[in-house]
């Protein structure tokens, strides 16, 4: 009962549990900032280290949290809860985690308010600082910034965990007992975000550059059952680096920027960008992509150098070149964009999206982009595939008549190799191989090549036909397949041939001894072999 | 008095081992870690500030905090670093750290050391054959050490015995006062290899007869 404590007691202990929860918060958003905390340490006390602790106060941190307690402070019943959550630059969003600051009605009328309650609330801050860093949104957050950026959302009241998907995880960092009840801090987080490792996601060779995709505005991300406040980003900087306005001036904007592409066949390379006019009021530079982004700066940044890819579509999905690509984000945890390392100007940035089980507010039929089930990786599909389709050269190993080529109309390395009429031996690269060639591809013969051999004529289809470099140059004209047919039987060395024709088993055993006297006679220079050997 | 003692156990490769070393330790220490006290008149004193780093491992997926203290780190790499060569490459081992109370005795005893927290950090070492196995290998450390911080504080916030708040003429037998920015507890830290052939019978003995003694 707080009859009990005394006046100043109960004044202190009220200071303690709101500097407390202000510094909980502060922690808990820095450490999602994505860069390294440093603070030093004083052997002077300032006198405004709560809790001897050096813990920077965000000034638009602190007033957040004291926008939702609203003068209040955590109590039975009222808890104050930290939202964080990831936002991709579509406006897909996902809760990663909820820090919960609660108060239970176990009481420890003992114990002493100044001293034991204010070093034990300080100890409980180092663990939080600690376990920050451990659940699996900080890996997260230190490498958001391209495709995503963390978001977090302070609120007062009952603790709200649905969005976290099934099978979310719990942690306790610790508990603080006072007389006027058990001060616990805790961590519900997401699970599934254990699967996504970046390994995931790496990919074996770089898709050069078609941009085909077209974004739309992803309508403020959020849905009817979504807190209409979608959270503040995680991308502060210390307070002299830029204005507060600024600050403020990114917060209203939680769309993704609208940018439009031109729809077009995979051969032209061609995009627009467009940053929707409604965003920041300060231009920023797109180079330096270190910089705090506000949301919609991030997918105007991240479009520059983005590369094609695509899900591999659904039923309902229309082509990826007619850019349907990601539509209008669907809430509540549909999708994951796990971040390829930082790209490269211009080049090569690899991105696969995920799929996250879908919570409470999803409606099952999602757009043809989320998919429901585990996540698959992206693999390159028709733009890439049908460029290639577009100047894929014309077979290599198709067979075609020696009538229909003559060695003047080939620019081949080996055109000297190319049936003529009836060769004889003398030409049979086999017999005689020429002089070693010049190691060039036969495969450069190019719908316009440039070969040395100059060529006199320009047909309009140039059938290559292609032989393997040391194939017999036979009466019949070879394809790779008989090729491999007809030498996979070699026949016979002819020094084995000889043994076994000219020697029966019987002459064998009859020159064993032969054999044996002469090995005996050189017994000496064997062992000195031998113990060369040794 | 019961000391409090704590093991935990991890599987590194020989080129974690230090780092994964200093993220228990330091973790450890930054909770055992208060700011310098300032005594003032009539027995009151105040407290600085201690304030905290956070540091990436390079072999492993890991980022721990440790109290901003220069000195403080330089000694606990030193330790871990002897610790580290002593240990084989197959081999298991234990760092224990230990923190304990001064216990100032008549002439011609001298001063005892009550140990009221150990902590043992047993480490068994691995050797991998290739590139992929050390990747898997990264991750997974860095998830069990994620894992060992958790114990960590787990322990810690029980709240259990802690040596009381000394005078100024007693602070010394309670804290290091050694360092000038912050001031962790009295500790030391011992380590013991166990060889392959598992030398394991001497090494029980030697714990019970540390136990023994301490209480």
């Amino acid at each position: 009962m707080d009859g009990d404590l005394s006046p100043q007691d109960k004044k202190d202990l009220d200071k303690f549990i709101k500097f407390f929860a202000l510094k909980t918060v502060q922690v808990i958003v820095q450490a999602r900032l994505g860069e390294k905390i440093c603070t030093r340490s004083s052997s002077s006390p300032t006198g405004s280290d709560w809790f001897n602790l050096a813990i920077k106060d965000i000034p638009e941190v602190t007033h957040e949290a004291k926008k939702a307690l609203a003068g209040q402070l955590p109590g039975i019943g009222r808890s104050m809860c930290v939202e964080i959550s990831l936002k991709t630059s579509e406006g897909d969003s996902m809760e990663l985690e909820t820090w919960c600051l609660e108060m239970n009605e176990k009481c420890d009328k003992d114990i002493k308010v100044s001293y034991t309650v204010y070093n034990r609330l300080s100890v409980l801050l180092k663990s939080l600082l600690a376990i920050t860093r451990v659940t699996p949104a900080y890996k997260l957050s230190r490498k958001q910034g391209h495709d995503y950026v963390i978001l977090y959302r302070i609120y007062f009241g009952e603790v709200q965990l649905g969005a976290l998907g099934e099978g979310f995880q719990t942690v306790r960092v610790g508990v603080v007992g006072t007389p006027v009840g058990t001060v616990t801090l805790s961590c519900a987080y997401r699970t599934n975000l254990a699967f996504m490792s970046s390994r995931q996601f790496e990919r074996s060779a770089p898709i050069m550059g078609i941009i085909v995709d077209h974004f739309v505005d992803a309508g403020g991300g959020g849905g009817s059952q979504r807190p209409v406040n979608m959270g503040q980003p995680c991308n502060y900087r210390a307070p002299d680096d830029e204005d507060g306005g600024a600050f403020a001036g990114v917060q209203d904007s939680q769309e993704v920027c609208t940018t439009s592409f031109s729809t077009s066949p995979p051969s032209q390379c061609v995009c627009t960008l467009s940053p929707s006019p409604s965003k920041l009021s300060k231009p920023l530079p797109l180079d330096s992509l270190q910089l705090p982004l506000a949301p919609g700066l991030v997918a105007h940044a991240l479009y520059a150098s983005r590369l094609s890819y695509q899900p591999a579509p659904t039923g309902g999905a229309a082509e990826f070149n007619t850019n349907q690509g990601f539509q209008a984000g669907k809430e509540g945890g549909g999708i994951v964009l796990v971040p390829a390392p930082p790209p490269p100007h211009g080049a090569d940035v690899q991105l696969t999206v995920e799929n996250a089980p879908d919570t409470t507010s999803s409606s099952g039929d999602e757009d043809g982009l989320l998919q429901s089930g585990e996540g698959r990786s992206v693999s390159p599909c028709d733009p890439v595939e049908s460029l290639n389709a577009f100047t894929r050269k014309v077979g290599a190993f198709v067979n075609k008549p020696s009538a229909q080529i003559t060695a003047a109309s080939l620019d081949l390395p080996f055109a000297a190799f190319a049936p003529r009429a009836l060769d004889s031996e003398e030409n049979d690269p086999m017999v005689n191989p020429p002089a070693s060639p010049p190691s060039q591809s036969p495969l450069q013969a190019s719908l316009h090549s440039q070969g040395s051999e100059g060529s006199g004529q320009q047909d309009d289809f140039v059938m290559v036909d292609f032989r393997p470099a040391f194939s017999k140059d036979d009466l019949l004209p070879m394809d790779l397949g008989t090729f491999y047919r007809e030498f996979q039987n070699p026949p016979q060395l002819a020094s084995l041939s000889l043994h076994t024709s000219s020697q029966s088993m019987a002459d064998d055993l009859d020159s064993l001894p032969e054999k044996l006297r002469v090995y005996e006679k050189n017994i000496d220079e064997f062992d000195a072999f031998v113990e060369m050997l040794q | 008095m019961n000391c409090r003692s704590e093991v935990l156990e991890v599987t590194v490769e020989a080129r974690q081992v230090e780092e994964a070393m200093l993220a228990l330790l330091h973790t450890i220490l930054l909770h055992r870690s208060t700011g310098k006290f300032h005594y003032k008149k009539e027995g009151t004193y105040s407290i600085g500030t201690v304030g905290t780093q956070d540091i990436d491992c390079d072999f492993i997926d890991f980022t721990f905090v440790r109290v901003s203290s220069e000195e403080l780190d330089r000694v606990i790499r030193k330790a871990v670093s002897e610790f580290k060569d002593a240990l084989s490459s197959d081999g298991m081992g234990q760092i224990s750290l230990e923190f304990y109370q001064k216990k100032k005795s008549r002439w011609p005893f001298s001063d005892e050391c009550i140990p009221w927290e150990v902590w043992s950090i047993k480490v068994n070492m691995v050797n991998l054959a290739n590139e992929q196995e050390r990747q898997i290998c990264r991750e997974k450390v860095g998830e069990k050490l994620g894992d060992k911080v958790i114990n960590v504080v787990e322990v810690i916030n029980r709240h259990e015995y802690l040596p009381k708040m000394p005078t100024q003429s007693e602070v010394d037998n309670v804290f290091d006062t050694s360092l000038k920015d912050v001031q962790p507890y009295l500790y030391k830290i011992t380590y013991q290899i166990t060889d392959s052939l598992g030398t394991s019978v001497s090494t029980t003995m030697r714990r019970l007869i540390k136990d023994t003694l301490a209480l």
